[in-house]
């Protein structure tokens, strides 16, 4: 029986960069701009890090981003002087898989202090949006597909299998992009700091029926940081400290757009990776246990589904909550306080670290704008995720105050 | 040895442009009519793949033993088209394969080919399917005439539906329109020229040339199919043969399809035998380069083949291009604004281990657990069973358009929104694909659908072929 991994790895510091079309910024500005940000929050200082990680998906995906793509692309900017740096690369889900390697190496007690880093730089690819997804590459299968295209075939089908007219579907989703909008507003480092209304939304220009340019993301730049060390050396850096709870991860055989059985209105890798995270964290009853959720909506209908998915509501029934506000800040089970992906934006890489640092400064009671900090919040959970309906890599982290 | 044709079937593609269309961008007097205008994603190839696969209906695509493809607008300059039609029809490894080119009467040479093979008993079955796409100069004479399309025939020793009952050919190197390697467009010599030595002359010619060798008069002939230079010379030589136009002669379809080119012909011919009666006699020509002309004999095997979609059904399932921009990005006629985003991606090699199931479109059948599965797989997605699989032919496999999505993101497609599509197909399998032929308007979820052998894009100087799927067209 593997040992369990709650509490073992603390996060003492952590740092975000300014979301947005970063024109100003490469993505060693941005690398800068996060970990500097972190060695303050920490109170340390780059001699002290013993080794990096950083996670961009520059690899798979070339002509999209700007970021480098070896561990150079943080020791470069920092001058890690010859520290170790392992770049991780999980898609969408990169920047929870990034901590999340970075945290089993503290685990082992191999270093004593780690930075971890999620970067991307989108905006230097000369096109708007992200183009077609070029995993798998293939000549003709999946050819050109995008990723907008791929979640709207989830909202189809979600439409159709609850009974809700495309009407309806699509303004049940348009609410949790202006909620995303209106907690977005009040963030200072989000991207898209705008409310937004039901007539804006509903009127706008379609991206990939039935989501239009409000069901999207926006196309960001940023990087976030943590540093991490282990559990029992975290008072040394500070008495807020934040504990890893748990951390899952499922990576999907990628068979939904095979297999007959898969119905488009779940996402089976949330199931299963949550399923590993709430098993290590003991959580049972996720609603009523976690304060926050920060889920991965790159996507309005992503976000509905990742909820149900995340057992935060009974599956056909995300609509009922949307209606009733329960994913307010006011809400039972408040979701995407921070502006979201949708708002704050998705530099990819860094997305997952980025969430991890909304939970992680509204535990502390430090939430930017006093108006979105949660009333003594104790853990709230993160879901990253990669891929398509059907194929996704999805990562999920639970960060909780000690006990 | 007397073979004969043993099954039809046609294609015309769903989209049609109106010469009113047409006039409005380029004024001048609004003619009649309309013609077939292939997809962004069809060429002559897809259309020759999709007139086979209508003609060979239930008949074992094992038992097919050559296949001549003639077209005046090969995709390929060097690298043969029937080859890789026979791989998307799923023909035997061992079939003969030839392409006809450069000749708009290339359709009934194939047919002399065919027959030959089949009488001589170096084959028992044949295939002979004809395609053209040509693409007229924008605001000429032609781009009023000439429309998209694709016949096809297969010959054989048993169960002749149309018996060929003799023939006569001219060859001529008489040179009316032509296309050198650097023309994108036809041309053509001054028209009193063309059609009083070429058209008229020739088929006349011809025609007498064969009522002579087998004293035979137009009377014998329950109806007249021969090429079309345009409705008033069609007119003009079906009275100077003798035939009366009103009753004996096949209608050039012209103001329908238009002229397709070397299918042009053979069209026409299916269309007459659509209508025909066991025992009718039918006057066949083809006209370029010469003139191939046929006494035709249908039989009562004819009542097999009415349920090909054929002319008729293919005519009844359309949908009008709503302006001529569209009718430009699908025949790619302007310089566009460069699209800014991935770079095309083309693989050889890719394609070629993909080969089975990209283009003859076979999925997998698990031996252990039973489930189809497509795109093959080394380690069965069901049931972990490894390499234990037979192949299964999905192409004709009507489905469920279990969920789909508009992307007017991708610039994969000259005609936004790229339709994603997540099908289900009847006795099994889930094949993910893009829609093709279809009014976004009016797709829904679980709605049927049918595949279509596509070209989905151009890369590295390589079409990229697949399987696509479409609303069923009749």
């Amino acid at each position: 029986m593997a040992e369990s991994f709650k509490d073992k790895v603390a996060i003492v510091g952590m740092g975000c960069s300014r979301f947005g079309e970063r024109w100003d910024a490469s993505s060693s500005d941005l690398v800068v701009e996060a970990s500097y940000d972190a060695f303050e929050d920490a109170g340390v200082e780059i001699k002290d890090i013993d080794a990096g990680w950083i996670g961009t998906i520059a690899g798979a995906s070339r002509s999209m981003t700007s970021s480098p793509i070896t561990g150079i692309g943080l020791s470069g900017p920092l001058k890690l002087h010859y520290k170790p740096v392992t770049r991780v690369e999980n898609g969408c889900a990169t920047g929870t898989d990034t901590l999340r390697n970075a945290a089993f190496a503290v685990a082992a007690k191999v270093y004593d202090l780690v930075l971890v880093v999620g970067v991307e730089k989108l905006k230097d690819a000369g096109f708007g949006g992200l183009g077609a997804v070029p995993i798998p590459l293939n000549p003709v299968y999946e050819i050109g597909f995008t990723a907008p295209g791929q979640y709207a075939l989830a909202a189809t089908r979600y439409f159709r299998r609850y009974g809700l007219t495309p009407e309806e579907g699509k303004r049940t989703i348009a609410k949790i992009s202006i909620k995303s909008h209106h907690n977005g507003a009040r963030n200072p480092r989000a991207h898209l700091r705008k409310e937004i209304t039901m007539e804006q939304v509903m009127n706008a220009p379609i991206v990939c029926w039935p989501l239009g340019l409000f069901d999207c993301c926006g196309v960001t730049d940023g990087a976030a940081a943590a540093i991490i060390c282990p559990a029992e050396n975290a008072r040394r850096y500070r008495d807020d400290y934040v504990l890893i709870k748990g951390l899952g991860l499922s990576i999907g055989p990628g068979q939904g757009n095979i297999r007959t059985d898969y119905d488009y209105t779940h996402w089976e890798e949330t199931e299963w990776a949550s399923r590993e995270a709430y098993a290590m964290a003991g959580i049972k009853n996720p609603r009523k246990e976690l304060d926050q959720v920060e889920v991965h909506d790159c996507f309005s209908i992503s976000e509905l589904i990742a909820v149900e998915s995340l057992g935060l509501c009974e599956k056909g029934h995300a609509k009922e909550d949307i209606d009733a506000g329960v994913w307010e800040q006011e809400g039972e089970i408040p979701v995407n306080l921070s502006g979201g992906l949708k708002s704050f934006g998705h530099p990819i890489g860094a997305s997952g670290c980025r969430e991890a640092y909304e939970v992680y400064k509204q535990l502390q009671g430090k939430a930017e704008d006093s108006s979105r900090q949660l009333k003594n919040p104790r853990i709230g959970l993160v879901h990253n995720q990669a891929g398509l309906p059907g194929k996704f890599m999805c990562a999920v982290g639970i960060y909780g105050l000690p006990e | 040895m007397s073979g004969g044709i043993v099954a039809y079937g046609a294609y015309i593609p769903l989209y049609r442009l109106s010469l009113e269309t047409i006039a409005h961008v380029w004024g001048g007097s609004v003619g009649r009519g309309e013609k077939a205008v292939a997809n962004c994603d069809e060429d002559s190839l897809t259309m020759a793949t999709e007139a086979i696969i209508d003609c060979l209906g239930s008949v074992d695509r094992e038992s097919v033993d050559g296949l001549c493809f003639a077209t005046t607008t090969p995709v390929y300059r060097e690298k043969q088209n029937s080859s890789i039609i026979a791989k998307a029809v799923d023909l035997r490894r061992d079939v003969i394969t030839l392409d006809i080119a450069n000749s708009l009467r290339g359709g009934t040479s194939a047919l002399k080919v065919a027959i030959d093979a089949v009488n001589s008993g170096s084959a028992k079955k044949f295939l002979v399917a004809a395609a053209d796409c040509r693409v007229p100069a924008p605001d000429s004479t032609f781009e009023l005439l000439f429309g998209d399309g694709a016949a096809a025939f297969l010959l054989g020793d048993s169960d002749v539906a149309v018996e060929i009952e003799g023939s006569h050919t001219i060859s001529s190197e008489f040179m009316d329109i032509w296309r050198t390697e650097e023309d994108a467009h036809v041309q053509s010599w001054e028209e009193r020229f063309v059609v009083s030595q070429g058209y008229l002359e020739h088929l006349e010619e011809a025609v007498s040339g064969l009522f002579t060798k087998y004293n035979i008069t137009p009377k014998d002939f329950t109806k007249a199919v021969f090429s079309a230079y345009d409705l008033r010379r069609h007119g003009e030589i079906a009275r100077k043969l003798g035939f009366n136009p009103t009753t004996q002669v096949q209608d050039p379809l012209l103001t329908t399809v238009g002229n397709t080119g070397t299918a042009s012909a053979l069209m026409m011919l299916i269309a007459a035998l659509e209508e025909s009666k066991p025992g009718d006699r039918i006057l066949f020509a083809s006209y370029g380069d010469g003139v191939d002309a046929f006494i035709l004999r249908v039989t009562d095997q004819i009542e097999k083949l009415r349920d090909r979609r054929g002319i008729k059904k293919h005519l009844a399932s359309k949908m009008m291009l709503p302006n001529y921009g569209k009718y430009l990005h699908f025949r790619d006629l302007m310089n566009w604004e460069v699209k800014r985003q991935w770079p095309e991606f083309a693989s050889l090699s890719m394609s070629w281990r993909d080969r089975n199931w990209a283009i003859s479109c076979r999925g997998q059948k698990c031996k252990q657990c039973g489930t189809i599965q497509i795109p093959m797989q080394r380690v069965c997605t069901w049931c972990q069973a490894k390499d234990e699989f037979e192949e299964v032919r999905l192409s004709s496999k009507k489905g469920t358009l279990f969920t789909y999505s508009l992307d007017h993101l991708t610039v994969i497609t000259p005609d936004p929104p790229n339709v994603i599509a997540v099908v289900d197909l009847e006795g099994g399998g889930r094949f993910y694909t893009t829609v093709t032929d279809r009014d976004p308007e009016k797709l829904a979820p679980d709605m049927p659908v049918e595949l279509t052998f596509r070209r989905i894009h151009d890369a590295l100087g390589i079409h990229n072929y697949f399987w696509r799927c479409r609303p069923i067209r009749v």
